[in-house]
């Protein structure tokens, strides 16, 4: 098969220099997954692309003092200009009025800028070694050399270790600044120190995925962990390994065909991991939170049933048919026999030849029902303005939703009343 | 009585604005401590300057008659729970453990003996329970008591709370007062940025009442009369509010020696 001989040729060894550039680009997007996490958790997702911009001005005049094409050269320049880009916008935004968002587009726009027009300008220079300088803007990890995968790699383990070193310091600033400041934790250092790591981070990124894209090399991984865990350790995990296999895969795929740009896919099969993620998710994920909201219109329709039921069946003493439960409460035939069925198998009734018969726990559950019903009937004329034909409506949705410590709480705050506001009693 | 806190001629300006404009008074220490006054009076901003949070503008704040870097192991700080975005992924745990940083620093492991004073901590606020429970599904008095347990495990003998009824449900509001009494009982003393009018008799010993600047500071039997507390909430003093639009607006300077 094509593919097999393709997996296969792509780990012989005459593909060594492919193996290790995707290795060192899962590298690069694991150390952005990482610093990314608390450029995401400090809500800075503008920033990552702020900085990402402005590392471009910074490459193009390393390149123009030094006529040579250095991976080396271009990182310090990366790093000096994203560094003044971060500076100038917390500048601005102590010392003017200018909302933040206004400042980090200003930012990012002027650096960018600037960096196109000297891109352009050594273009136009004759130099012959400049070729290739415009992959910064949509990177190209295939055509670095080992080196440079070396260097970038190194760089981004020692980030990567920083981050974990400095976990406590950086989770603390990012939920409660204030008090990282107020027990005597240098704050101004721990900023400066994040902030370093993720401008170098950048910088070692944007020659893999180029200054557009590097953004989402930041945010994507974390944003999309955030819904699989609520632990920070876990979230650094996931984001990390979002960023590997990405950064992997990225290259692997563009390696396919001809003409796959790198930094796309790299960031296209993120996207695809960080929107699994959100569809997924066990507790935050889409489906979770339908499968939350199915579950609630199923205890809705269990309950409404059940109090019918009761009620119909004068107080669940009577045996009633399910005809006389669709005559009097008008129920699609489809929703009602579902229903009837759960709610003979849950045991809270029997079926027999049309015959709905209450068991002693759907009584009681049935009772629950009601009872949270005329509580709130008289919570509510108690303490609001309520007319009381305004009362029931308000009630058909709140008994669903009362639990057992709320109606505990309501029990003891009107002292535990017998009837409600249109005489009927409470039954405990 | 010794003094506590000492504030001297404290100012400290946003932008252009005064929060807190030549503030100068003294607190006792073990007594429970009120700082009152309208919204924008400057009651976050005076105990953010205390912690070193804000840099003053102009004046200076000493506790324990020193600078606070010196005695921050003794000071725990509460700050508001509203300025805080609670969806973050950490549990109860995680934020009370910060309450031990303090101590261990950025890098230092916690200890068996860190941690019993965290169980003991959440236990003193009815919340050992949610140990494990993610912070983003607590009420706002669970958030409150959690914040309140972190303080505890810093173990500090004067504690600054920002606002810590509010938005809290009564059963909080009892536990956190009950517990302030105790604490008071062992001999830590307790300021704490306050809203409602109706319990600061009951709740404080003293008052410190602001309005940017200090309108009163002193025994509540003595402070709390109808004419001070005119002069907090009422008409007369946004004079001052007059005044710092202005310098707010045409960009004046606010002078200080």
């Amino acid at each position: 098969m094509q593919f097999w001989k393709y997996i296969i040729q792509f780990f012989s060894s005459e593909n060594y220099t492919l193996f290790v550039v995707s290795a060192g680009s899962g590298v690069l997007c694991l150390a952005a997954g990482v610093v990314g996490t608390f450029t995401y958790l400090r809500k800075r997702a503008l920033i990552g692309d702020v900085i990402s911009h402005s590392v471009l001005p910074g490459i193009a005049i390393a390149f123009m003092l030094t006529g040579v094409k250095n991976p080396v050269y271009f990182l310090l320049g990366a790093i000096v200009s994203g560094l003044i880009s971060i500076w100038i916008v917390d500048y601005v935004q102590a010392k003017s009025k200018l909302k933040p968002d206004t400042i980090l587009a200003l930012t990012l726009s002027v650096f960018f800028g600037v960096g196109v027009v000297l891109l352009t300008k050594i273009q136009h220079s004759g130099n012959a070694a400049q070729s290739g300088l415009d992959s910064f803007l949509f990177g190209k990890a295939a055509s670095m050399s080992l080196l440079d995968v070396k260097i970038f790699s190194i760089i981004a383990i020692v980030n990567v270790v920083c981050v974990l070193l400095f976990l406590r310091g950086f989770s603390l600033i990012s939920f409660d600044e204030n008090y990282a400041k107020g027990i005597g934790f240098n704050i101004r250092f721990i900023k400066a120190f994040l902030a370093l790591l993720t401008v170098v981070t950048v910088a070692v990124g944007v020659q893999v995925v180029g200054v557009v894209l590097m953004a989402a090399l930041l945010i994507t991984p974390a944003a999309g962990a955030r819904f699989l865990t609520n632990s920070i350790r876990r979230m650094l995990l996931y984001s990390a390994s979002f960023g590997f296999v990405s950064g992997f895969l990225g290259v692997f795929i563009s390696y396919s065909g001809p003409g796959m740009p790198t930094g796309p896919w790299i960031v296209i099969v993120l996207s695809a991991f960080a929107l699994m993620a959100i569809l997924f998710g066990k507790q935050r994920g889409l489906f979770a939170r339908m499968r939350v909201r199915q579950n609630n219109y199923i205890k809705i329709n269990n309950e409404n049933i059940l109090k019918d039921i009761y009620k119909i069946g004068n107080q669940g003493t009577q045996t009633i048919t399910i005809k006389e439960l669709t005559e009097k409460e008008k129920y699609p035939s489809l929703l009602l026999n579902s229903t009837l069925k759960r709610l003979e198998k849950m045991d809270y009734l029997d079926l027999v030849r049309g015959m709905v018969i209450l068991s002693d726990k759907g009584r009681l559950a049935a009772r629950e029902v009601i009872r949270k019903h005329r509580l709130w009937e008289i919570y509510l004329s108690k303490y609001f303005q309520l007319e009381a034909d305004h009362l029931h409506d308000d009630a058909e949705g709140i008994e669903h939703v009362i639990t057992p410590e709320i109606e505990l709480h309501l029990i003891k705050l009107l002292e535990r009343p017998e009837i409600d506001p249109h005489q009927s009693e409470i039954p405990y | 009585m010794n003094t506590i806190i000492e504030v001297h001629n404290l100012t400290v300006v946003y932008g252009r604005k005064p929060a807190l404009w030549n503030v100068d008074f003294e607190l006792p220490e073990k007594q429970v401590i009120g700082i009152m006054g309208p919204n924008g009076s400057g009651k976050s901003t005076l105990l953010k300057a205390i912690m070193g949070v804000v840099e003053p503008t102009g004046g200076f704040t000493k506790v324990y008659d020193t600078n606070l870097d010196a005695v921050r192991h003794r000071v725990s700080y509460v700050p508001q729970r509203q300025d805080i975005d609670w969806d973050f992924p950490a549990s109860v745990w995680d934020i009370v453990s910060m309450g031990r940083f303090q101590k261990r620093g950025l890098f230092k492991k916690l200890t068996t003996a860190d941690k019993d004073i965290i169980s003991e901590s959440l236990e003193k606020v009815n919340m050992l329970g949610f140990a494990k429970r993610q912070i983003s599904q607590l009420s706002g008095g669970q958030q409150q008591r959690v914040f309140l347990a972190r303080a505890i495990a810093q173990q500090g003998d004067l504690f600054l709370m920002d606002e810590p009824f509010a938005g809290v449900d009564i059963a909080t509001e009892e536990m956190i007062i009950s517990l302030i009494k105790e604490m008071k009982a062992a001999g830590k003393t307790l300021v704490i940025v306050h809203h409602d009018l109706h319990t600061a008799q009951s709740y404080f010993d003293h008052l410190v009442l602001l309005n940017t600047r200090l309108v009163a500071c002193g025994p509540t039997k003595t402070v709390f009369t109808d004419q001070i507390l005119t002069d907090t909430y009422g008409g007369k003093l946004t004079t001052i509010a007059k005044i710092s639009q202005e310098l707010e607006n045409k960009e004046f300077p606010i002078r200080h020696k």
